[in-house]
């Protein structure tokens, strides 16, 4: 069916900040394919648990495993394979678009794959444009068009459809559906409603895996 | 970022001239700050030039001090609000490359032109002939010691609003034995004894602080940024 | 090796129960230790040969700068055991000690203020003791505003430790260069009383007093880190039950 050992396994995650428990005991698995979406009302963890999957955060207790291998043991090969956007995108708001694109994507993608990036994400008019003229929805796309270019595994998306309009969300979508199909797996955290096939959801309030679809 | 790219030290220093050069003007106020300042002294103090030269290097060496905490706040506080800062926190390559990097190019953006102003500075408050290649000499590798230390209370205080006072005071008593080394490599150039004595101390300092500070910084935005 | 010694110490609990029952001594040892050595600094040892008697300011000098100087290492290393070993009563204890040491250097500072008056003149000298024990200050003034900005205790704590090991690598750098710069600018040194070249007599209650005041630092700590448990743990039970009890009328302070 699948890999026999999933892409991510995530064991007993507990975090506590202030002496509340934000998040406890979580445990899920991935599979090369899935897109998994993380349910929860604001202020649940959604963020939390994201950041501790990147390793930005460190968890009170738990492991994070990567193919089998301990996170902390793979760190290097680990986080070369994932990709995270989170709610502020890291775009710098005075260079321009294909700057910040070339920079997010590693400044090593060919021509015309960047061009069809640029293309896919509505913003070719706006190559060499500073973002701090575009709209917010704009500035979102460009960091959505890494997307497009990226190499990386496993995808961490933290609210990615906002400040998007409808054409904004069906790009993301297809970005996750190509993603899948070539193998890899996408965590994506968001209170809207997501269509998309064979969706896994995950909720916060109460931590049990779910299938939907 | 997610492809096996690593971005280390060249990359941060490049981007961030490149970002600094967006920023022109707001870069170079503490320069033009500095300017000024050296003006106010001989208006504040009288312009006799015994009395000038006697503690222009001292001056001088405050006044980059200063300069250089009103340059420092932004250095991390811009790429954690827009989000740059928790990519460099995931990116496989070390921290301490692409911490080491943008403080390089604050140097670059601060510290060198302080270094390459100062004959002028000199000039203003009547510094003595000898007294000129000590003090560019001092400087170079002084402000190098600033932008380090500088750098950990950015990186202290990126979450906070407002901190320029609370950076200032965390960051004073480490700067005295820059100042106290700095200024006299300057002053013993003027008195003619061996300015190469006091350069030593700063260098080796500078060296200890290349060495520990970036560590810091690495540490420090590792465990009070994400939280 | 069996450490479990070692995490039943980082229980708060534990720490509130083991000094209440020591404290009461603790506080008995001190007030005699100080009684005894101010006495007997103040009122009975030898007038000093040059000085007068203002030198007997230093029993009250000496130990506190002694205290601020080994209050900051103290605060230095509870951050970094709460660091490494997350222990929270660690950095409960790093949070009391600042203010504490900041006192002790403030007094350090005006003692010696008022010592140099009669002594040498004016009431401030730049000297290499004095800048250090000023930058000392702020050093601990730099603690204190850090720890107390952050919103979040968490962040703070980790910022607030970090600051202090930050400190204490720098202070032997801060210490021996300002006494080569002034050692440089003052060729004369004005020369305080060392302890070796003391007389016995005059030596004896500055032990006396150096050891009340390190008593004293340990108790006014306790009490300061008891004070700190019961805000951050009012809400589990045992604080209760001590609240309760001191509501109920048994107004003993350390129970």
């Amino acid at each position: 069916m699948r890999l026999n050992k999933p892409l991510l396994s995530v064991r007993d995650i507990v975090f506590v900040r202030d002496h509340e428990t934000v998040l406890d005991k979580i445990n899920f698995e991935l599979q090369s394919g899935d897109v998994l979406q993380v349910q929860g009302a604001n202020g649940s963890g959604k963020t939390t648990l994201l950041r501790i999957l990147t390793t930005a955060l460190r968890p009170t207790s738990g492991d994070i495993l990567y193919s089998g291998q301990l996170v902390s043991q793979c760190r290097f090969n680990y986080l070369s394979r994932i990709l995270f956007l989170g709610h502020q995108t890291g775009v710098k708001l005075s260079l321009s678009v294909a700057q910040n694109l070339a920079w997010m994507s590693g400044q090593n993608s060919a021509a015309d794959r960047f061009a069809e990036a640029l293309k896919v994400a509505a913003l070719t008019d706006y190559a060499r444009v500073a973002c701090q003229k575009l709209s917010a929805g704009q500035q979102r796309r460009v960091a959505l068009a890494q997307l497009l270019l990226s190499e990386a595994d496993i995808w961490y998306l933290d609210e990615p459809y906002t400040a998007l309009d409808k054409e904004g969300v069906e790009m993301v979508n297809k970005c996750m559906d190509l993603h899948r199909k070539r193998g890899g797996a996408v965590v994506l955290s968001t209170h809207q409603k997501v269509t998309m096939d064979s969706l896994r959801t995950f909720s916060l309030m109460s931590p049990v895996l779910g299938a939907n679809g | 970022m997610g492809t096996p790219h690593a971005y280390g030290f060249w990359a941060y220093l490049l981007r961030d001239l490149s970002l600094a050069n967006h920023r022109r003007g707001e870069v170079a106020s503490p320069l033009v700050f500095l300017l000024m300042a050296t003006t106010f002294i001989p208006l504040g103090i009288g312009p006799q030039s015994e009395l000038l030269s006697s503690i222009a290097p001292g001056i001088i060496w405050v006044l980059a001090l200063l300069t250089t905490l009103l340059s420092v706040e932004g250095l991390f506080s811009r790429d954690y609000h827009d989000g740059s800062l928790e990519q460099m926190l995931i990116s496989p390559q070390i921290l301490v490359m692409p911490v080491l990097g943008k403080v390089t190019a604050h140097w670059v953006v601060t510290g060198l032109p302080l270094t390459l102003f100062s004959p002028f500075l000199g000039l203003l408050l009547s510094l003595p002939s000898d007294g000129y290649l000590p003090l560019a000499v001092g400087l170079a590798l002084g402000t190098g010691c600033l932008s380090l230390l500088a750098s950990v209370g950015a990186a202290l205080t990126v979450t906070l609003q407002q901190s320029a006072l609370l950076l200032t005071l965390i960051v004073m008593p480490l700067y005295m034995p820059v100042i106290i080394f700095g200024s006299s490599v300057a002053q013993y150039g003027v008195d003619g004894l061996n300015w190469m004595e006091p350069l030593a101390a700063l260098g080796a300092m500078l060296a200890l602080m290349l060495a520990l500070c970036p560590l810091a910084v690495a540490g420090i935005l590792r465990l009070t940024t994400i939280n | 090796m069996n450490w479990t010694w070692f995490y039943r110490m980082g229980s708060p609990k534990w720490f509130y129960q083991t000094t209440s029952k020591m404290l009461p001594i603790l506080l008995a040892v001190t007030a005699s230790l100080l009684l005894v050595g101010l006495v007997w600094g103040l009122g009975f040892a030898p007038q000093d040969a040059k000085q007068g008697n203002s030198f007997r300011i230093i029993y009250l000098h000496v130990p506190a700068s002694l205290l601020a100087l080994a209050g900051y290492f103290l605060m230095a290393i509870a951050g970094a055991i709460g660091l490494i070993w997350r222990m929270k009563l660690s950095y409960m204890v790093m949070k009391c000690a600042a203010p504490l040491g900041a006192v002790l250097t403030f007094i350090a500072l005006f003692t010696g203020a008022v010592w140099g008056k009669p002594t040498w003149g004016s009431y401030w000298v730049w000297d290499a003791r004095v800048t250090s024990m000023l930058i000392l200050l702020f050093l601990y003034l730099g603690v204190l505003a850090l720890g107390s900005a952050f919103q979040s205790q968490d962040v703070a704590n980790k910022a607030s430790a970090i600051l202090a090991l930050v400190g204490t690598v720098n202070i032997p750098i801060i210490y021996k260069s300002v006494d080569w710069w002034f050692t440089l600018h003052q060729p004369s040194t004005i020369k305080f009383t060392e302890a070796p070249s003391m007389h016995p007599d005059m030596f004896h209650p500055l032990l006396v007093m150096i050891l009340g005041f390190y008593c004293f630092y340990a108790v006014a700590l306790c009490l300061a880190v008891r004070v700190e448990i019961l805000n951050r743990e009012r809400r589990s039970q045992w604080v209760r039950d001590v609240i309760g009890q001191a509501d109920k009328g048994n107004r003993g302070v350390f129970r």
